[in-house]
C-alpha cells in the first residue's frame, strides 16, 4: 500500500499532464478560451505539486499571481480581440512531423541524461518553510529583490506606452 | 514504487515538451503565448523539486523570481499583440509574414 503523498504525486502528477495535452492540442475545441482554462487547471495541479514538495509559500503565489491575475489577462484580451474559432486551416505536415519530433527527442534526451545522471536523491532532505524563505529573501537575495520591481515598474510604463492610442 | 525526484524531473521534461510542441503546432498567438507560460513552469517544478531534494532553499527563491518576471512578460506581451492586432486585424500567424525575406 502506497503512502497518501505518493498516491497524491500520481494524481497532480496526471492531472497536469492531461491538462497540459488538452491546452496545446484539444480535439473537442480550438478556441482560445479552452486552452486558457485547461491552462488554468494545469497550474492549480501544479500547484498541488509544490504543495507535495512541502513548498507552501509558492504553491500559494503560484495560484493567486498564475491562476489570479496572469490568466485574467489572458482571458481580457482573449474577449477584447474578439477572435474568431481558429479556422480550420490545412495542417501542415511539415509542422505536425517537425513538432512531433521535435518533442520526441527532447523528452529522449532529457529522460537518457536523467538516466545518466542517476539522481540517488530518494529522500527529501529540505523543508521550505515560508519563514525561512523570506529570511532568505531579506538577507541575501535584496539586491535582486530591488531589481525585479524595478523590472515591474518599467514593464507598467512600457504597456501604458504601447497601449496609446497612437504611437509617435 | 516510491515517489523521488526523478518522478518529479518526469513530469516536468514531459511538460515541457509538450509547450514546445505547443508553440510549434498552433497557429494562433495567444495560444503559442500559452504555451510559452507552460515551458516556464515545468522549468519552475524542476527548480522546486532541485531545491526539496538538495536542502538548499535557493531554488524557491529564483522560482519566486521567476514568477514575477513571468508575470511582467506577460502584460509586455499580450501588450504588444493588442497593438499589432490592431495594426493587422489577426492574431494569426500565417497573417503576419511582413518580416520574411
Amino acid at each position: 500500500m502506497p503512502a497518501l503523498p505518493d498516491i497524491l504525486f500520481y494524481v497532480f502528477a496526471a492531472l497536469t499532464l492531461l491538462c497540459g495535452v488538452l491546452v496545446v492540442a484539444n480535439p473537442l475545441s480550438r478556441s482560445p478560451v479552452t486552452s486558457a482554462m485547461f491552462l488554468v487547471l494545469t497550474i492549480i495541479s501544479m500547484s498541488g505539486l509544490f504543495v507535495l514538495l512541502h513548498a507552501f509559500f509558492l504553491g500559494i503565489v503560484q495560484i493567486i499571481v498564475y491562476a489570479g491575475a496572469v490568466m485574467v489577462l489572458f482571458l481580457f484580451v482573449i474577449m477584447l480581440l474578439d477572435l474568431k474559432e481558429e479556422a480550420r486551416r490545412k495542417f501542415k505536415f511539415f509542422g505536425i512531423g517537425a513538432g512531433l519530433i521535435s518533442f520526441a527527442a527532447i523528452v529522449f534526451i532529457m529522460l537518457k541524461s536523467l538516466k545518466s545522471a542517476a539522481p540517488d536523491a530518494n529522500n527529501p532532505v529540505g523543508d521550505g518553510d515560508t519563514a525561512s524563505l523570506g529570511k532568505l529573501l531579506f538577507t541575501q537575495y535584496t539586491l535582486p529583490f530591488e531589481v525585479v520591481s524595478v523590472l515591474l515598474l518599467v514593464a507598467m510604463v512600457g504597456v501604458i506606452l504601447l497601449c496609446k492610442k497612437k504611437l509617435e | 514504487m516510491h515517489v523521488g525526484l526523478e518522478h518529479y524531473l518526469t513530469v516536468s521534461f514531459l511538460l515541457f515538451s509538450l509547450g514546445l510542441l505547443g508553440v510549434i503546432l498552433r497557429r494562433n498567438l495567444l495560444v503559442i503565448y500559452m504555451s510559452l507560460e507552460l515551458m516556464l513552469n515545468s522549468a519552475n517544478l524542476a527548480l522546486v523539486s532541485f531545491s526539496r531534494y538538495n536542502g538548499k532553499l535557493d531554488g524557491q527563491v529564483l522560482v519566486f523570481f521567476i514568477i514575477t518576471v513571468a508575470a511582467a512578460e506577460v502584460a509586455v506581451g499580450l501588450a504588444l499583440i493588442v497593438a499589432l492586432y490592431r495594426k493587422r486585424q489577426s492574431a494569426h500567424v500565417e497573417d503576419l509574414t511582413s518580416m520574411k525575406l
